[in-house]
């Protein structure tokens, strides 16, 4: 700042909004522009635009890899509609999750973090621990609470008995019952809510302090101060959380993978078999990739109508203090 | 407290004390709900870590038993699975991927942040946010033709499918340390450009040294990905025992060993083991980096 304040070296400077020119050296960066955005557009190319374009060629096909593709029209998304049945039951069971977890996940993000606001001096501690666990690799994780869940051996269920929920001969099967297994995936995801809940406590932290006195003042009670000043400033993280958690839940699977190989019964009632699973199965284990590719259409249609209808409706409810990066 | 006490008639001094001394039992009150609602949280975060722990500490057939408790205490099960399973190597396996893709990682996010941030450019923000909308994708889109790619390459089963990939720029490090980028004031980099430097200098010498801790926070969370990553490991390289990772490794232990839960949770340890010392070491660079991409617009 002071190097250039004062006097005014350059005029151009003084405004700030432009680059000044260069006295020697690139007299038009273009060429390092370019060059620097290279990593980004070849990847681009590579890894987005190429990839979306062929893989939706190869949604109107029939391609088992070893034979080149063939060109089927619309019967991959006709099979996807009308008669594969575990296209519908992944597709009930994704959607089910993805509304039952996100706003549970929000809530318990929110209700952690809003609890370590007031932790005061303890707060470093706490959070360092609320966090860990979001450090656990997913294989690890799973595999740990496959065994606390565990019916006959589990801990959990160890507990529930003591406490009369659960009877010692007849178990909560958990993991092993269709009812349960989904709720214990959501269990096993909201141990893991650390980053999640990072975002929320900063989001919290920076909410102005003479806020709550002016409501205070005004005679608000705890719950109208959560009410009318906290929940509409959160409501920007709130929004991110749900954008990034309804993605992430059209992509569940590695949980749920690991989850149903440590079952007892093997999960026959495909309870845990997510939209990513039935993509999983099709292209790699039955390498069926013209309609794996026409599955993953799909899923980015739904993805990207979730988003929109977020993004349209998120005026109506999302308030930004200071703009955002959506506007 | 303008009103000096001995100025206010005794009844008043006595309300106000009362007043004082409630809400000062309140106070004391809610730090006590607060701090036991705290305190119920943590044991339950703390709980399996706990569990995993003394589980890997037991024999086989206490490690059925539900005690809380190891008795006797046994620390076999670590050179077990050290033993039993090519572990070292599974190790060994992940972190050459998770170390190449954080050296290109850093090597490629960088250029791509400092053009989105501090050169000043047409059609700059219009990228930018395109760029942003390109995390939305769903991953699922783009596997398919990008598995074949690599199959025609020869590449499968190899690493090379997940190092590759982090060699060039991904929308969310770029993300991050543009962020961070823009926070650095562009009069230091408008200062350097008056007095002649090339526009590489300026990033080299100028916004790199500033920007350290995004730095460290995409390196940090490149390898916590790639150490997790279980995805792309079992699409393109379980199909060779030799190049299999932790994640694999540790998906076919469990499968294999699910009533020897005491191996199973000493291996479990030795795998999340690196991830914790790397956040014991690396905590405010983190926090920091979940943050920056979080909240700030």
């Amino acid at each position: 700042m002071s190097l250039l304040s004062g006097k005014a070296v350059r005029p151009s400077l003084k405004r700030g909004a432009t680059a000044p020119k260069p006295k020697h050296g690139v007299k038009t960066p273009g060429f390092f522009i370019f060059m620097c955005m290279l990593p980004w557009t070849l990847g681009f190319l590579l890894f987005t635009a190429y990839p979306m374009i062929a893989s939706f060629y190869q949604s109107f096909t029939r391609w088992d890899m070893v034979n080149p593709p063939r060109w089927i029209g619309l019967a991959n998304y006709n099979r996807m509609f009308y008669e594969d049945e575990l296209f519908w039951h992944a597709f009930k069971n994704t959607m089910w999750i993805s509304a039952t977890s996100i706003p549970i996940r929000i809530a318990f993000a929110m209700f952690s973090a809003w609890l370590l606001t007031k932790a005061g001096k303890t707060r470093n501690i706490y959070r360092t621990v609320y966090f860990l666990p979001s450090m656990v690799p997913v294989v690890a994780s799973t595999l740990i609470f496959a065994w606390l869940f565990q019916p006959y051996f589990g801990i959990i269920n160890m507990f529930l008995q003591k406490l009369h929920l659960s009877k010692k001969y007849d178990p909560i099967m958990w993991l092993d019952d269709p009812n349960l297994s989904k709720w214990a995936l959501i269990i096993l995801g909201l141990w893991g809510i650390g980053d999640t809940m990072i975002i929320f406590l900063a989001g919290l932290l920076d909410i102005d302090k003479s806020l709550y006195e002016a409501a205070s003042l005004e005679g608000a009670n705890a719950f109208q101060q959560f009410r009318y000043v906290t929940l509409p400033l959160m409501t920007p993280v709130i929004f991110f959380s749900a954008v990034t958690g309804v993605i992430g839940s059209f992509q569940y699977f590695t949980q749920a993978y690991i989850a149903t190989g440590l079952t007892i019964n093997g999960d026959y009632t495909r309870s845990m078999y997510f939209y990513a699973t039935h993509i999983y199965e099709t292209a790699f284990q039955q390498y069926d990739m013209g309609y794996a590719a026409a599955l993953s259409w799909f899923l980015l249609f739904i993805t990207l109508i979730a988003t929109v209808i977020m993004l349209v409706t998120q005026k109506r409810w999302v308030h930004y203090p200071n703009g955002s990066m959506f506007k | 407290m303008t009103v000096s006490t001995y100025e206010m008639s005794e009844e008043t001094t006595k309300q106000s004390k009362g007043a004082l001394r409630n809400k000062r039992v309140r106070t004391f009150l809610y730090g006590i709900a607060n701090h036991s609602g705290l305190f119920t949280l943590a044991m339950m975060f703390v709980f399996p870590f706990y569990l995993v722990i003394i589980v890997s500490l037991m024999n086989g057939d206490q490690a059925l038993m539900r005690s809380l408790w190891p008795n006797p205490l046994t620390f076999e099960n670590y050179p077990e699975v050290l033993s039993t399973v090519p572990f070292l190597q599974w190790t060994w396996n992940t972190f050459v991927i998770a170390a190449l893709s954080v050296v290109g990682a850093v090597i490629a996010n960088v250029p791509p942040a400092y053009a989105l941030s501090h050169l000043h450019w047409k059609g700059r923000q219009t990228v930018f946010v395109f760029i942003l909308g390109t995390m939305m994708l769903p991953g699922q889109v783009t596997m398919i033709p990008i598995y074949v790619t690599f199959a025609k390459f020869g590449w499968i089963p190899s690493n090379l499918p997940l190092i590759v990939p982090n060699f060039f720029a991904g929308a969310f490090s770029i993300f991050l340390l543009r962020q961070f980028f823009v926070s650095i004031p562009s009069e230091l980099t408008d200062a350097g450009r008056v007095d002649g430097c090339s526009e590489w200098q300026l990033m080299m010498r100028i916004i790199v040294p500033l920007a350290k801790p995004a730095i460290y926070a995409i390196a940090i969370f490149t390898f916590i990905g790639q150490w997790n990553d279980f995805f792309g490991a079992k699409i393109y390289l379980s199909a060779d025992p030799d190049l299999w990772t932790l994640g694999i490794g540790l998906t076919q232990f469990g499968n294999e060993h699910a009533t020897n839960m005491n191996t199973t949770m000493a291996a479990s340890v030795l795998f999340m083991l690196p991830l914790i010392v790397v956040f014991f070491f690396a905590q405010k660079v983190f926090v920091e980096g979940v943050t920056l991409t979080g909240v700030k617009g």
